[in-house]
């Protein structure tokens, strides 16, 4: 069988979601953020809501979101996506509303719009990426930095004398009782991303049901900040944030009446 | 068990040469361009183990920029 038999329309399993589009992704190589993009895609399609959601954009790497993904979008000052994504949700209850929020966005600068927006209950999805580092202004330290690591403003590794403690925005979600479905996942491999795809998906249908506020977070690489190639960058995510981040639901309403 | 042969497409001109799916290949059809760049000057991936590829898909789920279409056909 040649190659040009197997290249035929029929034989296609796998392509680029239509939902995303052909304009080059601004991130670095080996970057989390294009799988997360490609995942949010594909359920946007597979749930055929391609006409009825609005994404939020933060301020960060993901700021330029709107321009990958072809649906509605509505871009938020620092911190303050959860906020906008209430009013969204608030006036068009039909509406898909979720929003996309690096570490630095949510943890740090939008943690009161956080917290306060998931113990409403506000019916809104929260994809969280977290990768440990303020990626986009050049890998300064963020909340959720690993005691010990290194990043540009601590060079010497964060030390909690100094820094304090790295924050668990998931855990704390997972305390809040307006929270439906709390869940921390990563995309390193075909295996977790398989699975992130179906939480993702579970966040989305869980908050058009009215269920209450749903907190993805995905545990990311920020290879360029952490200083490592993609490959190593994954493997040092293994070993290190792994421990510190367990994966897994935190936190599932989804069948409580 | 059925046997399956399978093909990769590269968008090379979107690809940015993380190198991320020729680690996920578990067949290892896939490597880097070493002499070649794109129009970016990244080096991109091909498939450079013909007749190997079963279509599994791996590489274009783990790929962030969406650059790998892959098929896959029954041999009979």
């Amino acid at each position: 069988m040649t190659r040009e038999e197997i290249i035929q329309p029929e034989n296609l399993v796998y392509k680029k979601p239509t939902l995303l589009n052909d304009e080059p992704m601004h991130y670095c190589p080996g970057c989390s953020h294009g799988v997360v993009h490609k995942l949010v895609a594909e359920v946007i399609e597979e749930m055929g809501m391609e006409e009825k959601t609005i994404g939020v954009s933060p301020v960060g790497c993901a700021v330029f979101a709107y321009k990958y993904i072809d649906i509605d979008w509505q871009e938020a000052a620092h911190g303050r996506a959860p906020a906008v994504a209430t009013a969204l949700k608030r006036l068009m209850p039909d509406r898909l509303v979720f929003t996309y929020q690096g570490d630095g966005d949510m943890a740090c600068i939008g943690t009161g719009e956080t917290i306060h927006a998931l113990n409403r209950g506000e019916n809104i999805v929260i994809i969280f990426i977290n990768n440990a580092i303020y990626g986009m202004t050049g890998g300064q330290m963020a909340p959720t930095t690993l005691i010990g690591q290194k990043t540009a403003t601590c060079p010497y590794g964060r030390d909690v004398k100094l820094h304090g403690y790295p924050l668990k925005m998931t855990e704390i979600a997972a305390t809040l009782a307006g929270t439906c479905y709390v869940t921390r996942q990563t995309v390193y491999s075909v295996g977790a991303i398989n699975k992130a795809k179906k939480a993702i998906k579970k966040a989305f249908q869980l908050s058009m049901e009215g269920k209450g506020s749903s907190l993805v977070e995905i545990v990311s690489t920020c290879n360029s900040g952490w200083k490592l190639t993609p490959e190593k960058a994954n493997q040092w995510m293994e070993e290190n944030m792994f421990p510190f981040y367990p994966l897994g639901d935190l936190k599932d309403n989804s069948t409580k009446e | 068990m059925a046997k399956f042969k399978g093909a990769t497409v590269v968008d090379t001109n979107r690809c940015k040469g993380c190198n991320l799916c020729v680690v996920a290949c578990p067949l290892h059809v896939l490597a880097l361009t070493t002499k070649n760049v794109n129009a970016k000057g990244y080096p991109y991936a091909q498939t450079v183990l013909e007749d190997t590829c079963n279509g599994c898909s791996s590489c274009a789920i783990v790929c962030p920029d969406g650059c790998i279409s892959v098929y896959r056909k029954k041999v009979e």
